[in-house]
């Protein structure tokens, strides 16, 4: 009991039994007379004639334990937290509100079982809630904060979609409760802090703001004007410990300028060596940075066209040392076990040299061209692999496609990644517009079938573009037909439950009926796979109500489309 | 004057709220697994007339379960063998139907399954004193009159000397001293006496028996907490004993808190019956379970009369729970108050109209809060607390996890949250709603501080 009592109250306590017109023993002196016992010591209250000492001091401890309660005295105020921070955003639609609260309270419930039933996975539909909620732009509710921190707080995945919904109450409710600490700490704050207005403002929260904070800050100035953040940034910058300049570094990858550069050439002399690569690997990427150039010279110096063979071959001379320059800018010495140094030297260099540059390096040759050509003495994996790796970190979406190729190619798998290659064909595929990369996946599992196809779905947007949904749908059936369980297949049948267009329900709804199981199927597999449809298409249209619940209440409510 | 059920009063039928279905499940799990239903997928023959809806949901089994509602009543029916009430597909079921205008079709009959248990239902509730808070216990005149009353001081008898052989348990303990009671490992003894005092007919006694031997191992300073609840047993004892003395309210409370009950059907229609008519507010709706048996307890304010009155209702595995009021809700109605010296159980009579979204309750402040509860103690010494409304309150969290409090917006006067809601999310949510700013709060104000069931905002939300 932790409100106080004052001590002499003179309140009367109501309690029914009386006791004599002494003044009452202190409650202390009763609890220390109980626990040592009437029979040692007699207690310091009146005995009533015919009545046992026990019974005495038990009547007196209910008149002090009624008059004490009864004289609650209110406790002093704490410290009141300060006002939570405005948010102007709207709230979200009812129905909208009603699911984010059956998401969340899904958390992590359906684990353990193998078969998936019929039901819908509500745990992997919240990303997609999160990221279409914060898309009209609402706010979260607040009696959701809670939940939706501890589900922040378990998923890291859903932290910066579920903390812009949660947006600046959340902030000011994590500096109150220890569990949620990473929020103060993550990226992912408000993106637009109004700060951002007012210098003096954008000073006192750069200088005194949470890490989170700042970040946002940061992104937001950097946004309006690159060189405004970078300014702000070169204030602290030999001040912030090694891993907030490796996060802040990282920040500026977005909104990269071509005034960054001698800040980020500076870098590349830093105390952190991830700091130091981080650097180079952003000058890299900045088209005419002299460390571009400097890469460029270097790799185009070890490959080259020996133009006396006919058809042309390209001609690899790998590197025999790491010098102190190559090192300073960002080329590791030390290769991984297994691999040989120089190549590994080469395959850094060509990964940080310009794309275009080979184009004039190899005659003006496009880049399906220069693909093509033969490469001598077995350096065509490596080279591939490191132009691969370029396309990436350079967004080139000509290279990628030439390095591609025709996604039903036969032997396509022989091709694009040989024995030996550490190439990543999705990493390549998501320098493709989003239509083409629909459309290379969607001819890729109408050639290849879906066993290879998981990680490459798992970067076509959401939700899939014809022909891409149909090939999926396809390759399903043709599994049914061939007998095999649906588990088989429950990485992709997953995916297409969250990235099938929902539009797509009515048309599946045929695949959930029950079919004959077609010879030398694995026993049951018909049912299993009715139920897996079942899913499907009843995610599918939860999807499609979820979307619509989301809808702002302006439109008529009778012109939704849930079914 | 021509008597109108609920139904009628509404011909097109009342389209239930997804909240207002949500109330209704039982525990956290239902909810999920009637959310997981709320999608057309696995339903067929889905129908729903002004009173009823109905429809066939594919399960694991071969057969579809049936699940049909009466909303009028709320009453549930599936067959399937959950031991949840409602079950997950009637929530389900209704959670389709509040949710998405076209997802139940209305306008055809049910089909005969449905139709016959609806035709069934309503036939009873037109009958006489069918209305009557739907308990299937009708007040019946016992065939005997003077065999109950032997009965009856029979049982008295039998109370009187439980609460004797407790009297001397009591006495023994403070003779040898509470330590002895945490050296004897006590809990073991307590449930023994606890089981004396159920053969003696006198549940009440009982319960708060029982509750002593949890008390021993509660931390630091339960000396003083065990002294407090002796004392106050010792109190409720000599009080049964000696009820020939007391007033006739006291002595109701006292009857009621040995366990003695009284009929709900006696309060409503008995020969004594007195019934407060009102727009009563529903401020907060809560379950417990203790394993076999539910306990939901809905708090109720009249608009009118300011009155707070507690509804009891308990299911279990044969008995589902009768009545489902989520918080906000206004309920025209009769209600029979329990006899005691500070009625607030009350029994759930006639109601005149369908329940409507209501306001935001008027309260009290702090200082107000503590007087109310200690007014209350004047006339029930038992109450661990009392039902009020907190208007204009700041949550002020605590550090640690410990230390809440509840703080007049204006003035220095703070309320300690109940130390047993620290551990949940309420606390929590209570401070996300603020955010700073006054709040109004309803709660029990009690000795162990305030502990907060429904927050506005301006919604009602359950903690």
């Amino acid at each position: 009991m932790t409100t106080t009592t004052s001590p002499d109250a003179a309140r009367p306590a109501g309690a029914t039994t009386s006791t004599g017109p002494a003044a009452p023993a202190p409650w202390s002196a009763l609890v220390n007379a109980a626990l040592l016992g009437t029979e040692r010591r007699l207690p310091p209250v009146a005995v009533r004639p015919g009545q046992g000492a026990a019974a005495a001091l038990l009547d007196a401890a209910a008149v002090s334990t009624v008059r004490r309660r009864a004289a609650l005295r209110p406790a002093p105020a704490g410290e009141r937290p300060a006002p939570a921070p405005a948010d102007p955003r709207p709230v979200l639609p009812p129905a909208a509100r009603r699911r984010l609260a059956l998401l969340l309270a899904d958390r992590g419930g359906s684990g353990g079982g193998s078969r998936r039933g019929t039901a819908p996975d509500l745990t992997e539909l919240l990303p997609q809630w999160l990221a279409a909620a914060n898309g009209h732009g609402y706010r979260a509710p607040e009696a959701l904060l809670p939940a939706l921190l501890d589900a922040a707080r378990a998923r890291t995945d859903l932290r910066p979609a579920a903390l812009a919904l949660a947006g600046p109450r959340a902030l000011w409710l994590a500096r109150l409760n220890d569990a949620w600490k990473f929020v103060l700490r993550g990226s992912g704050g408000p993106a637009e802090p109004s700060a951002a207005a007012d210098p003096g403002r954008v000073r006192r929260l750069w200088e005194e703001g949470l890490f989170a904070e700042r970040v946002a800050l940061l992104t937001a100035l950097r946004r309006r004007d690159p060189r405004e953040g970078l300014e702000l940034l070169v204030t602290t910058w030999a001040t912030e410990r090694a891993e907030d300049r490796l996060l802040f570094l990282d920040s500026l990858r977005d909104t990269l300028a071509a005034t960054d550069e001698p800040f980020l050439e500076q870098a590349l002399s830093d105390r952190s060596r991830n700091v130091r690569a981080t650097a180079a690997e952003l000058l890299s990427t900045l088209p005419g940075s002299a460390l571009a150039a400097r890469m460029a010279r270097r790799a185009h110096a070890h490959v080259s066209a020996d133009r006396s063979a006919d058809p042309a071959v390209i001609v690899v001379e790998a590197p025999h040392e790491c010098d102190a320059g190559m090192q300073r800018d960002g080329v590791a010495p030390k290769p991984p076990s297994g691999r040989g140094e120089r190549s590994w030297w080469l395959g850094q260099l060509v990964e940080a040299a310009p794309l275009e540059g080979w184009c004039e390096r190899f005659a003006g040759r496009t880049p399906a061209a220069i693909v093509a050509l033969p490469v001598a003495d077995d350096w065509r994996t490596e080279l591939h692999d490191a132009w691969c790796r370029a396309a990436v970190r350079q967004r080139n979406a000509e290279w990628a496609r030439a390095l591609l190729g025709a996604p039903a190619a036969p032997a396509q798998d022989a091709e694009v990644a040989p024995a030996g290659s550490s190439r990543d064909l999705t990493k390549l595929l998501t320098v493709l517009p989003a239509d083409e990369r629909a459309r290379w996946v969607a001819e890729f599992i109408a050639a290849h079938g879906l066993s290879d196809a998981f990680r490459m779905l798992g970067v076509c947007a959401v939700p899939w573009a014809e022909p891409l949904g149909r090939s999926v749908v396809d390759a399903l059936d043709i599994a049914r037909d061939a007998g095999s369980y649906p588990w088989s297949f429950s990485g992709v049948m997953g995916l297409a439950e969250r990235c099938l267009d929902p539009a797509a329900a009515d048309r599946l709804d045929m695949l959930t009926a029950v079919t004959d199981e077609p010879e030398g199927a694995s026993p049951g597999s018909g049912g299993y796979w009715s139920e897996a449809f079942q899913r499907l298409v009843g995610t599918l249209r939860l999807r499609a109500t979820m979307r619509d619940e989301l809808a702002p209440p302006s439109g008529d409510p009778d012109g939704r489309s849930a079914r | 004057m021509v008597r109108r059920s609920v139904g009628d009063m509404n011909p097109l039928g009342e389209r239930w709220t997804t909240d207002q279905v949500l109330a209704l499940a039982p525990d956290e799990a239902s909810r999920r697994a009637g959310g997981k239903l709320a999608a057309p997928g696995p339903w067929s023959g889905t129908g729903a007339d002004d009173g009823a809806v109905w429809g066939l949901c594919r399960g694991s089994g071969k057969k579809p379960y049936q699940a049909v509602v009466d909303i009028k009543g709320p009453a549930f029916r599936c067959s399937c063998p959950s031991r949840k009430f409602p079950c997950k597909h009637a929530l389900g079921l209704l959670l389709l139907w509040a949710g998405d205008a076209g997802a139940v079709a209305g306008g055809e009959p049910p089909p005969q399954w449905a139709g016959e248990w609806l035709a069934g239902r309503r036939e009873r509730a037109g009958g006489p004193g069918g209305a009557a808070a739907g308990s299937g216990a009708a007040s019946r005149a016992p065939a005997d009159p003077a065999a109950a009353e032997r009965r009856a001081e029979r049982r008295m008898r039998r109370i009187g000397a439980g609460a004797t052989e407790l009297e001397q348990r009591l006495t023994d303990l403070l003779q040898s001293g509470l330590a002895s009671a945490d050296r004897a490992g006590g809990g073991g003894s307590w449930d023994e006496t606890a089981a004396r005092m159920v053969d003696a007919q006198a549940p009440g006694l009982a319960t708060r028996v029982r509750e002593l031997g949890s008390v021993v191992a509660s931390g630091p300073d339960w000396p003083a907490r065990l002294l407090e609840e002796c004392a106050l047993l010792h109190l409720l004892g000599r009080g049964f004993l000696g009820i020939e003395g007391l007033p006739a309210p006291l002595a109701a409370t006292v009857r009621s808190r040995v366990g003695l009950t009284t009929e709900a059907a006696e309060l409503l229609a008995g020969p004594d019956a007195a019934t407060v008519r009102d727009r009563w507010l529903v401020l907060a709706q809560q379950d417990s379970d203790d394993g076999t048996l539910t306990t939901r307890r809905i708090h109720l304010r009249g608009e009118r009369t300011g009155r707070m009155a507690l509804h009891l209702s308990f299911g279990g595995a044969h008995r589902p729970l009768d009545l489902a009021l989520p918080p906000g809700l206004v309920l025209d109605a009769d209600l029979a108050f329990y006899p005691g010296a500070r009625p607030l159980r009350a029994a759930l009579g006639e109601r005149y109209a369908p329940a409507v979204p209501g306001p935001v309750p008027p309260g009290c402040g702090i200082d107000a809060a503590l007087a109310a509860y200690g007014d209350a103690l004047r006339d029930d010494p038992w109450l661990e607390s009392w039902p009020v409304v907190l208007a204009d309150v700041t949550p002020i969290p605590g550090r640690d996890g410990e230390g809440w409090q509840l703080a007049d917006a204006d003035g220095e006067s703070a309320l300690p949250l109940d130390p047993r809601c620290l551990g949940r999310s309420g606390p929590w949510q209570l401070a996300a709603i603020s955010g700073g700013a006054p709040v109004t709060v309803f709660g029990a104000c009690g000795h162990r501080g305030f502990l907060p069931l429904t927050v506005w905002d301006p919604a009602p939300v359950s903690l």
